[in-house]
């Protein structure tokens, strides 16, 4: 376990800001407590001073997971964020999209999400622009990257995909040997 | 008269010879020593000690006659040696000189001990030492002491060998002979590829070593230019913190360890300056987002001047089509055009077709 070095802390932060954009000092900066991330086998943990202190004291071997996981990084160094971090990413989300009753089932089950099944989406959603999915009882879903922005939206077809799916909370379930 | 004319002039002439001896001959306490193979003169006299203190023309004039004194006293010496003409009558006098018996020191650093090789670590590791081998074998057929390898061998001259039996399991069909001579060859090219591979391990050890001097162009490899680039670039009063790098450079953190080892910060450390840092960094990457984005500008000017070009052949075509035409057009156009020009449509340039989009 260690902290992050500068690079790496800078693209956990530019693939945070896709999603929650300047909110990530609320993230950084709380006044409830002290909060920080480490490393721990490649993953990403956002954890509190207190906790930390108490994990330093746990073997590396036998340390599977501390905190929350925000996501991990792969072997080319790249940043994943996973669905662990939904918690923390739905408060201060930026552009959020809502589905439909009928389709959601299908967005828990790892599929992309189509115009038939798109509710709200924020206005000035640009394209590729990082989203959390909600349901539409303002539950977060998971989160995605917009396919097309909020206007070509609304000329789109409706089996065109307009929310790349990236994480959903049924992975809770589908992969519940790999998520720490 | 004449006679006191004379006397000046032979006192002159006195006068001039003792001032030539003079400049000749130089008395010294201490006798110097000479080593003159290599033409070097030692003085063990002390110095004046009054003179050489402190700065000025007085003391250049003392170490100057100094200097002078023994010069003269080594040049004599110089020309007690045998000498000869050197290449026939007209040539210059040469002396011959002795043996030099001061001994230099080195003038280039003695060289490094190479590395040991593979087999060499292993056989320390292991233990294994050298076993003196008999320089002489005892060919039971020859019915004498034959040499190990080479010239009339114990075993007998390998290249005349007439049978070479198929071992059991071997192919039947296969050729033996050259079965062996491929063996042999393989053989010595592994034996060569290791002593090569051994030969660049050391060269690479001593590469790694620090201020060698750069080949001429054309024998430099990158790895010692890139080396050498990078030790210039720390060798200055900053240590290299405030050069320019060149366009594709990457830029490099100092590493403290000289690049043996990752460090990271410890786990627990300052919390709050953690804090701080990552405060900073966030304002950093939010502060370069350009407040004007090029080509969302562009874009956006593009798209106007398309509707507006769009809506001025809607309208002519409308006046010639009437209402009909006017719903035929509205349900035919759809977004096949989107794409990276239109990143962001304006709520009022293009019909927005049903309501069934709330906004947020």
């Amino acid at each position: 376990m260690r902290p992050l070095t500068e690079a790496e802390t800078r693209s956990v932060f530019e693939k945070l800001g896709k999603y929650i954009g300047e909110n990530i000092q609320l993230l950084v900066d709380r006044p409830d407590g002290t909060y920080c991330f480490r490393l721990h086998r490649d993953r990403v943990y956002y954890i509190s001073e207190k906790l930390l202190k108490v994990a330093a004291s746990v073997p590396r071997d036998n340390l599977v997971s501390l905190g929350t996981c925000f996501g991990k990084f792969t072997k080319t160094q790249k940043f994943r964020l996973s669905v662990t971090a939904l918690d923390f990413l739905a408060p201060y989300a930026k552009f959020k999209v809502w589905v439909k009753p009928g389709s959601e089932q299908s967005f828990l089950y790892g599929n992309h999400v189509l115009k038939s099944g798109l509710g709200r989406i924020t206005e000035n959603t640009a394209q590729y622009q990082g989203v959390v999915v909600y349901s539409m009882a303002d539950i977060p879903l998971g989160f995605g990257v917009a396919a097309k922005s909020t206007q070509e939206c609304r000329k789109v077809d409706p089996m065109a995909i307009v929310v790349f799916h990236q994480a959903d909370v049924g992975e809770y379930v589908r992969n519940e040997d790999t998520l720490t | 008269m004449a006679a006191v004319r004379v006397e000046e002039v032979l006192a002159a002439a006195d006068e001039q010879e003792a001032e030539k001896r003079r400049s000749v001959t130089v008395e010294k306490e201490l006798e110097l020593e000479f080593d003159l193979g290599n033409l070097l003169a030692l003085d063990r006299n002390p110095p004046p000690a009054a003179g050489l203190r402190g700065a000025g023309p007085r003391r250049e004039a003392l170490l100057r006659a100094l200097a002078r004194d023994n010069a003269q006293l080594l040049v004599a010496r110089l020309w007690e040696l045998p000498a000869e003409r050197a290449g026939g009558a007209g040539g210059p006098l040469v002396a011959q000189l002795p043996e030099p018996t001061f001994r230099l020191p080195r003038e280039k650093p003695p060289p490094r001990p190479r590395p040991p090789t593979r087999w060499e670590q292993f056989a320390r590791l292991k233990g294994i030492r050298r076993r003196k081998k008999t320089s002489l074998v005892w060919d039971e057929q020859a019915k004498e002491w034959r040499r190990r390898w080479g010239y009339q061998r114990a075993g007998g001259d390998p290249a005349r060998a007439w049978v070479a039996e198929v071992p059991e399991g071997a192919d039947p069909e296969e050729d033996q002979f050259a079965r062996l001579r491929r063996e042999k060859r393989e053989r010595v090219a592994r034996n060569e590829l290791n002593r090569l591979r051994n030969l660049a391990r050391a060269h690479r050890a001593a590469a790694t070593i620090p201020a060698a001097p750069l080949h001429p162009t054309g024998h430099q490899s990158r790895e010692e230019l890139g080396h050498v680039a990078r030790v210039a670039r720390v060798s200055t009063a900053s240590l290299g913190r405030f050069q320019p790098r060149l366009p594709k450079e990457p830029a490099e953190p100092p590493s403290r360890s000289g690049g043996r080892k990752r460090r990271f910060e410890p786990l627990l450390g300052n919390l709050a300056a953690e804090r701080s840092r990552q405060l900073e960094m966030l304002r950093d990457m939010g502060s370069k987002k350009p407040v004007l984005d090029i080509t969302r500008a562009v874009n956006k000017q593009l798209r106007q001047e398309e509707a507006e070009a769009a809506a001025a052949k809607g309208k002519k075509k409308q006046s010639q089509r009437g209402k009909r035409g006017r719903r035929q057009q509205r349900v035919g156009r759809s977004g096949k055009k989107s794409g990276a020009r239109r990143q962001q449509q304006r709520p009022a340039s293009s019909s927005t077709g049903g309501g069934k989009r709330k906004k947020a």
